[in-house]
């Protein structure tokens, strides 16, 4: 199951990576999360998958699935919704301040 | 291991220049120079208890490491050339900032920003002279070229100053960098930049191959500082600089940087030919070229900068002269020239720094420095007219002043040196007393021009901005101070002798002694008819002839043609035309300014770096044997994910691609049901939504998305770096789970699922790591979500008013 996970993530990191360098800025913010997307499942599959019960101590289960990559996945989706959003306003204000999400209109003048 | 109050010294102005903005702000009633003044005259003090540990010839140090792995240790090591330079720093910057309370007007300029340049470079410099290491030395001699360019570059809305602090920083931060390429070198050679470690082992320095390129890089740095020809063109352009600091940082602190560190290392590199000629042959040059130009100036303050290129070309070619004591076993004959070196370096400061002051005063009541429109002020300003003359007729080497007894110390060293018989200098050994009599020709008359052309013949009103008349007291008073220095170390020299110069020398020449030895310095006005005597009466006479017929051989410098700007400086003005524009466009290539190149750039790296390392270190595996078994559902949702997902770029609907985006988000929550991860699921389930919601709610503003129109090249660069991309991931993937599996490593998990329920108090160990265990981290994730909540909120109720929008078509 780890290498069809790892197919997977690999497929996520590609089309996040083609979104990003594209140059409209929806599509870049898009690509941002599927970037977490893959980017968690890759911490948590390099723990191991589906090796025993959930990491509730109560299911007096014999052995636990590594709870550690969990921990850390669950603070990097939170951190991942506050940079979606703010980059999500960010783009708004951009828009409204331009008139365009085209990074190729956004780039500075030639003689800065 | 502590701080020590010499420590201190070097950091107080440092700390001290943050606080002046508010005394600034505050106090505005109150002259900032006021509250300024006091940390420069508790450090000179300080300084002064010195002298008599000092004046035995011990040395003080302090250690204190900073990057000991490094060799880098923040070490003061106050010998008697320190204390000489530290002394100067302090008490000289004392006087220019009582100088500059009455020359900066506190309701007009920002003196702010000047008092805190100036304590920035007055800790820099004292880090220069105190430091023991040389890559510390190496740091604070860069900042008090940052701290001279902005200086220099005080009244930023001229022209001229931008030129002038740029020329400064580029000529002056290149010599830098050669400099810390030879520091470099030095510690390849011996291992070490503890300064008296270096000297130690001077046999090892002079046996290797890297001697010629070190000695000269070092050297770079010190003539570019120290204004040797040709890279002296910076200090006369430097003299846009408000006057004190013309007075403080360009003639008598911190372009005496370069004689410092050639008189520091001199126990390194002295007793080569190579080192004697360069130090001597630039320092010869650099006195004839910098006081024969000073002549065609119009302008006093760059008579001055010219003159002050002069005379540290003069105490520079006296240290090369004086190396050459290294050859005879230290005989007083030839320590004469470094002991003449260390003294008019005094008495320069003292000259120099009043006369900079007299240019600032006339500068001041007059309005204009120009000789021309200049003429007759002795009536109006009978003080400052005695100041001018005692400088001037000391800078001209005039008795009874300290400015006669170093020039006839150095006429005489310079008379000293014919009777050198090594070195080729019987042959060449004439150039020496001849540059020397010719220069200090050049020399009285520049003098004399300076006092005379200003402060008598015609008194020409109409050219005047101003009504001239005498200055506040607080602007004479440290001039007087420093002609009173003049005087008083005229008449008696010895008061120096033993407290200060000899201790220096003893620096410079850290083998000369043994035991008890010291050098024994006397000084005298009278030495019989000596060479030298009738050297400076001819130069006298000369001097006084060619002053009086000024105007008729005066034509020889248009002849020469330089009489509109120095001729080197047509070579920095073509290299800074011809460089930055190349400069301009190399950076453009990379730059493009587009943020798809930039990530283009990183993966590319990335992929690179990583694949290199994978492939050398034989990191690529997969393993088979021990994965767990796919479930048919499992299949399933994998194939509907990577469907999603590889839609998304081609959907035109920006509804739909969020959809897709979701529709993913949604199904790894699904995986995470799956692969028992219970609040993962949670989490992303209620996270997901939001950011759908979010997603809807903001996409109404944004534009359609477009067919991106670019040409098929760039679009199939993306493809790849995007494929590469994800097959270097799933290969890391595969290969850190077969690493794990193969190496046996532990998951250190076991800790926490044996201990969450007896520490904490919880079953949930997922919560129990993120509330307990790594609970700190968990803090800071809350504070970075305050933080991007606190952005999103400014983004949203900021008021456009139109002025912010860069977007100009």
């Amino acid at each position: 199951m780890e290498i069809l996970i790892a197919l997977l993530i690999g497929v996520l990191f590609s089309v996040a990576t083609y979104l990003l360098l594209t140059k409209s800025l929806l599509r870049i913010v898009l690509g941002t999360v599927l970037l977490s997307h893959g980017a968690h499942l890759l911490i948590l599959t390099m723990g191991g998958l589906g090796q025993g019960a959930a990491p509730l101590l109560g299911q007096e289960a014999g052995s636990y699935t590594d709870p550690l990559p969990q921990a850390l996945i669950l603070t990097a989706i939170v951190i991942s919704f506050g940079m979606t959003a703010l980059l999500l306003v960010l783009t708004y204000r951009t828009y409204k301040a331009h008139q365009t999400d085209d990074l190729d209109q956004l780039r500075g003048r030639l003689d800065e | 291991m502590l701080l020590s109050l010499l420590h201190i010294a070097i950091i107080a102005p440092f700390l001290f220049a943050l606080v002046i903005p508010f005394f600034y702000k505050k106090i505005p009633s109150i002259h900032t120079g006021w509250f300024v003044l006091i940390l420069p005259t508790v450090i000179f003090i300080y300084l002064l208890t010195f002298i008599p540990t000092i004046s035995r010839g011990e040395t003080v140090t302090q250690l204190l490491p900073w990057v000991p792995s490094l060799g880098i240790n923040f070490d003061i090591h106050l010998d008697g050339l320190a204390l000489l330079f530290s002394l100067l720093i302090s008490g000289i910057g004392v006087l220019v900032i009582l100088y500059s309370i009455y020359y900066l007007d506190k309701n007009k300029e920002s003196l702010h920003n000047f008092y805190f340049y100036l304590m920035m470079f007055m800790g820099a410099m004292l880090g220069v002279v105190l430091s023991g290491n040389l890559m510390v030395l190496y740091v604070f001699w860069e900042l008090t070229s940052l701290s001279s360019a902005l200086l220099i570059g005080y009244w930023y809305d001229r022209e001229k100053s931008r030129y002038g602090s740029l020329k400064s920083m580029l000529v002056t931060v290149s010599g830098g960098f050669s400099m810390l390429a030879g520091f470099s070198l030095l510690y390849v050679i011996t291992g070490t930049f503890t300064i008296t470690e270096i000297i130690a082992q001077v046999d090892t320095v002079a046996a290797s191959g890297l001697f010629i390129p070190t000695m000269i890089l070092v050297l770079l740095g010190a003539f570019t500082k120290s204004a040797q020809f040709p890279f002296h063109i910076w200090l006369p352009d430097a003299m846009e600089a408000p006057t004190p600091v013309s007075a403080y940082l360009h003639s008598a602190t911190m372009v005496k940087a370069g004689i410092y560190l050639v008189a520091r290392l001199s126990p390194v590199f002295s007793g080569s030919s190579e080192w004697f000629w360069i130090v001597s042959g630039f320092g010869l040059f650099t006195l004839l070229w910098g006081s024969f130009n000073a002549v065609r100036q119009t302008d006093l303050k760059s008579i001055l900068a010219y003159s002050t290129i002069s005379q540290l070309g003069m105490i520079m070619s006296m240290l090369g002269l004086g190396s050459a004591a290294a050859f005879y076993g230290y005989e007083a004959g030839y320590t004469a020239a470094t002991v003449a070196a260390v003294f008019h370096l005094i008495n320069h400061s003292t000259f120099k720094g009043s006369l900079f002051m007299v240019a600032g005063i006339v500068d001041h009541e007059t309005g204009t420095r120009d000789i021309r429109k200049l003429g007759g002020l002795m009536t109006f300003m009978p003080i400052t007219f005695t100041i001018s003359i005692i400088g001037a007729f000391s800078m001209a080497g005039i008795y009874p002043f300290n400015g006669f007894l170093s020039k006839e110390m150095f006429l005489e060293s310079m008379v000293e040196a014919t009777h050198i018989t090594s070195l080729n200098m019987a042959s060449l050994g004439f150039i020496f007393p001849l540059v020397a009599w010719i220069a200090s020709v050049f020399t009285f008359i520049y003098s004399m021009i300076l006092v005379f052309k200003t402060f008598t013949g015609n008194y020409q009103p109409e050219k005047l901005d101003k009504k001239p008349h005498e200055a506040p007291i607080g602007m004479l008073i440290p001039p007087i101070i420093l002609v009173g220095l003049v005087v008083i170390f005229g008449f008696f020299p010895n008061i120096l002798a033993h407290s200060i110069i000899e201790p220096a020398v003893q620096s410079i020449y850290p083998y000369g002694l043994t035991g008890v030895e010291h050098f024994d310095v006397h000084i005298s006005p009278w030495h019989g008819f000596t060479p030298a005597l009738f050297m400076t009466v001819s130069i006298v006479a000369v001097g006084v002839l060619m002053y009086l017929t000024l105007t008729k051989w005066q034509k020889i410098y248009t002849f020469l043609r330089l009489h509109q700007k120095d001729p080197v400086n047509y070579i920095y003005d073509g290299i800074v035309k011809r460089v930055v524009p190349v400069a301009k466009r190399v950076t453009k290539v990379p730059e493009t300014g587009l943020l798809r190149d930039y990530l283009a750039y990183m993966y590319i790296f990335l992929i690179v770096a990583v694949v290199f390392t994978l492939y050398h270190f034989g990191g690529f595996a997969i393993e088979t044997a021990n994965v767990a078994e796919i479930p048919i559902y499992v299949w399933v949702i994998v194939a509907v994910i990577a469907a999603a997902a590889l839609l998304i770029p081609f959907l035109k609907n920006r509804v739909t691609a969020i959809i897709a985006t979701s529709f993913v988000g949604f199904l790894v929550a699904l995986l995470f049901v799956m692969f028992r991860a219970p609040d993962l699921a949670l989490t992303q389930l209620l996270v997901e939504t939001v950011t759908t919601a979010l997603f809807l709610l903001c996409f109404y503003h944004l534009p359609e998305l477009r067919n991106e129109k670019s040409k098929p090249t760039f679009k199939w660069t993306n493809v790849i770096i995007s494929i590469g991309v994800g097959v270097l991931v799933t290969t890391m993937a595969l290969s850190s789970l077969a690493l794990k599996s193969k190496k046996g490593f532990e998951s250190i998990a076991n800790y926490f699922l044996e201990n969450a329920h007896d520490f904490a108090g919880g079953d949930n160990v997922v919560n129990v790591i993120l509330v307990d265990f790594r609970g700190m981290d968990t803090m800071f994730e809350i504070l970075v979500l305050g933080i991007a909540a606190l952005g999103i909120v400014a983004l949203i109720k900021l008021k456009l008013n139109g002025k912010e929008d860069i977007n100009e078509k």
